[in-house]
């Protein structure tokens, strides 16, 4: 692959750093496997039959490639808005439609085949939502590994449904109660087994952060998403989007689709995290890059929720999957640069655009994504018409209706 | 060869126990748990129950390298109000009693990064502390802490552990002093016992690379333990067991009559069996 000398897509450096960000801060014990999986991935880069095995199964086995849709009852609304005279095109780029319903099959299938190739017999994930909990639990039973997933305990109870489905899958899910039982101390449990079973576990990190090489080897197996983007919406319109837009949590559905147009300047990027209660809301929201400040927790530097003593803080969404105190390093790099613009949208607004997406698309967002909406909801009426945004529809939102009945006082 | 010129209470106290030809006794507690009083109190009555170095653990919300004694630990200390500066403040309590015992704070990263790297080394210096482990920052990350810490005279102590192997030891021991720290298995804090066989063979494997004392721990608990291990290791760590000491001798979270008599007797067991070591390893 060439390299072009000031392109913002040649990260990380050789010590797996995004500027400030990133790098390799795990205990001793984990370093040497560390190093052998970035050696791992390496070699399966330059393997045409691992790409090979991972388009097959993306295509037969994912449903990809995903469609990109244009919503056009949602364009027709923010058109409306104006009284005709403004509102971008609103597209849709329809992740949720891959198996098991979201974005996270991308990152699995990739991880599972390096997995087998590193010999490896025993998968471990974290997760929050279950999202990628469902997803490493579908590509263990589809390569017939057990599947440790680790799941705080406040989160099996409110993600039950998702519980359900792993341990339908053949999967093992362990309860976390050590911290308030939520994702991030799920990944420190995740981390405990890890360097206890080092020689027979591979250690499937669901988000695009953690120590290197997992950042860019999350991105690189997610970026099918923003290549597919730029295909399908140059087939369309023969041009590319005016700007793509995503929700963050870790924010691996958004750099899968802001990296392939890091260097289109043309195109504007925008990223959304999870603004809860609101930003001025002490904990009550988790937008590290617009309510948090640098700092070192699960093995790289990023942004992050944490007090004056660099106590990590919990944060809180309405949304399980966006509800994680840090983010990956290449958006608090992206962020810093000024390339990509990172902005908040609240409990409240992530709920508006979920139930209008649901009545004018006839499509139900997860949550996640409903949060990316709420900015497209309020970016398109200030464009032009002949102006296009394309939004990473990361997820379906299946998993959310009893979490959104209870918002809305319905009893099921 | 590794740099050994670092001196300090570390390196003197290692040095005088080798001359009296036996093995030290690190104790780990957490500082601030479960109050910052009685933590100040167990820590002054260390010495005299037989610990030869102190490694206060810096608490943090997400220790990851940590088993549920120490994690639990660390929590009571947080809620009771415990911060890096408290941390600080306590050692400067302890040091203005004691003169000699070493003190190694231990922790991660993130809470120094926050309070500032050079900040950070300045005042633990001026508090008494002669050195640091911190769990999440391997060699490769000399440049953040390591560096600047041997720069104002701190100890930098290094973890080695089962999967660090000969060719990544000296990158390990490169910018290592004090002493070097072995854990004992893979895993976390207060898990399975070592075997002693095993470890007294990777004790030695260390020592061919390095000059500096060897420490071992992880999952030692008893006196037994600590003189098998310390029949070739220059020093045997305890930690989970001493806050899982303190935990038993709470009533609902708080400190009783109990609390620090439960830590000092345990530290006299443990203290007895590193005293024992070698007059068994010489039978």
């Amino acid at each position: 692959m060439t390299t072009i000398a000031n392109s913002l897509r040649n990260g990380p450096d050789e010590r797996g750093f995004f500027g400030l960000y990133g790098g390799r801060f795990v205990a001793e014990t984990l370093m040497p496997l560390i190093l052998e999986l970035e050696q791992a991935y390496e070699d399966a880069k330059a393997d045409p039959a691992f790409a090979a095995e991972l388009a097959d199964l993306s295509v037969h086995y994912a449903g990809r490639p995903s469609p990109l849709y244009y919503a056009e009852r949602l364009t027709e609304h923010c058109r409306a808005l104006t009284g005709g005279k403004f509102g971008a095109e609103i597209w849709m780029k329809r992740e949720e439609l891959n198996h098991t319903g979201s974005h996270k099959i991308n990152n699995c299938l990739g991880q599972i085949l390096l997995a087998r190739r590193m010999g490896k017999t025993r998968i471990i994930a974290e997760t929050g939502a279950g999202q990628h909990g469902v997803a490493s639990a579908t590509v263990s039973a589809r390569f017939g590994l057990p599947c440790m997933v680790y799941m705080g305990a406040t989160d099996v109870e409110r993600q039950k449904p998702n519980v359900f489905r792993m341990k339908l899958l053949g999967a093992e899910v362990t309860p976390v109660t050590s911290g308030a039982g939520t994702l991030k101390d799920a990944m420190n449990e995740a981390l405990r087994d890890w360097v206890t079973n080092i020689d027979n576990t591979y250690y499937l990190i669901g988000t695009a952060a953690g120590p290197h090489p997992y950042p860019a080897m999350v991105r690189d197996f997610q970026s099918v998403i923003g290549t597919e983007t730029k295909e399908q919406f140059l087939a369309a319109k023969g041009k590319l989007p005016d700007a793509v837009i995503a929700c963050i949590g870790g924010g691996s559905n958004a750099i899968g689709l802001f990296h392939p147009f890091l260097d289109d300047p043309g195109v504007a990027i925008w990223g959304v995290e999870a603004g809860g209660h609101g930003i001025d809301v002490e904990n009550g929201h988790a937008a590290s890059m617009t309510g948090g400040r640098p700092g070192v927790l699960h093995g790289n530097r990023t942004y992050l929720l944490q007090d004056a003593d660099g106590q990590i803080l919990e944060g809180h969404s309405i949304s399980a999957g966006l509800d994680y105190p840090g983010v990956g390093p290449e958006h608090s790099w992206l962020r810093d640069s000024g390339r990509v613009t990172y902005v908040p949208a609240t409990d409240r607004e992530a709920l508006d655009a979920f139930m209008l997406c649901s009545k004018l698309e006839g499509i139900i967002p997860a949550l996640e994504p409903s949060h990316a909406l709420a900015q497209v909801l309020k970016m398109a009426p200030t464009m032009d018409k002949s102006q296009s945004i394309v939004l990473c529809l990361s997820g379906r939102g299946d998993k959310d209706v009893f979490s959104v009945a209870e918002h809305l006082g319905e009893r099921m | 060869m590794t740099d050994t010129t670092i001196d300090t209470r570390i390196t003197r106290r290692f040095a005088a126990l080798a001359a009296e030809g036996r093995p030290a006794l690190v104790t780990f507690v957490t500082a601030g748990d479960p109050d910052l009083d009685t933590s100040l109190a167990i820590v002054r009555a260390l010495p005299a129950a037989g610990a030869d170095v102190i490694e206060l653990g810096m608490p943090f919300s997400d220790p990851m390298a940590d088993g549920p004694a120490i994690q639990a630990a660390g929590k009571r200390a947080l809620d009771a109000g415990q911060t890096l500066p408290k941390t600080l403040e306590l050692v400067r309590r302890f040091r203005a009693a004691d003169a000699v015992t070493p003190i190694v704070l231990m922790g991660y990263y993130n809470p120094i990064y926050i309070y500032g790297v050079d900040r950070f080394c300045a005042d633990a210096v001026a508090a008494g502390v002669d050195g640091l482990i911190v769990v999440d920052l391997p060699p490769e990350a000399d440049d953040e802490l390591c560096l600047p810490a041997r720069a104002v005279g701190l100890n930098f102590v290094r973890l080695a552990t089962p999967t660090t192997d000969d060719a990544r030891l000296p990158a390990v021991l490169a910018n290592a002093s004090g002493f070097v720290y072995y854990v004992s298995i893979n895993g976390i804090t207060g898990s399975a016992a070592p075997d002693a066989g095993a470890v007294a063979g990777a004790v030695d494997r260390i020592k061919r690379h390095t000059g500096l004392p060897v420490a071992v721990g992880f999952g030692v608990r008893t006196a037994d333990q600590a003189r098998a291990i310390g029949g070739n290791a220059d020093g045997v760590v305890v930690g989970s067991a001493l806050v899982a000491a303190i935990a038993a001798s709470l009533d609902a979270g708080r400190a009783t009559a109990r609390t620090v008599p439960a830590v000092t007797a345990l530290v006299a067991e443990l203290a007895a069996g590193v005293r024992a070591a070698r007059a068994r390893a010489a039978e």
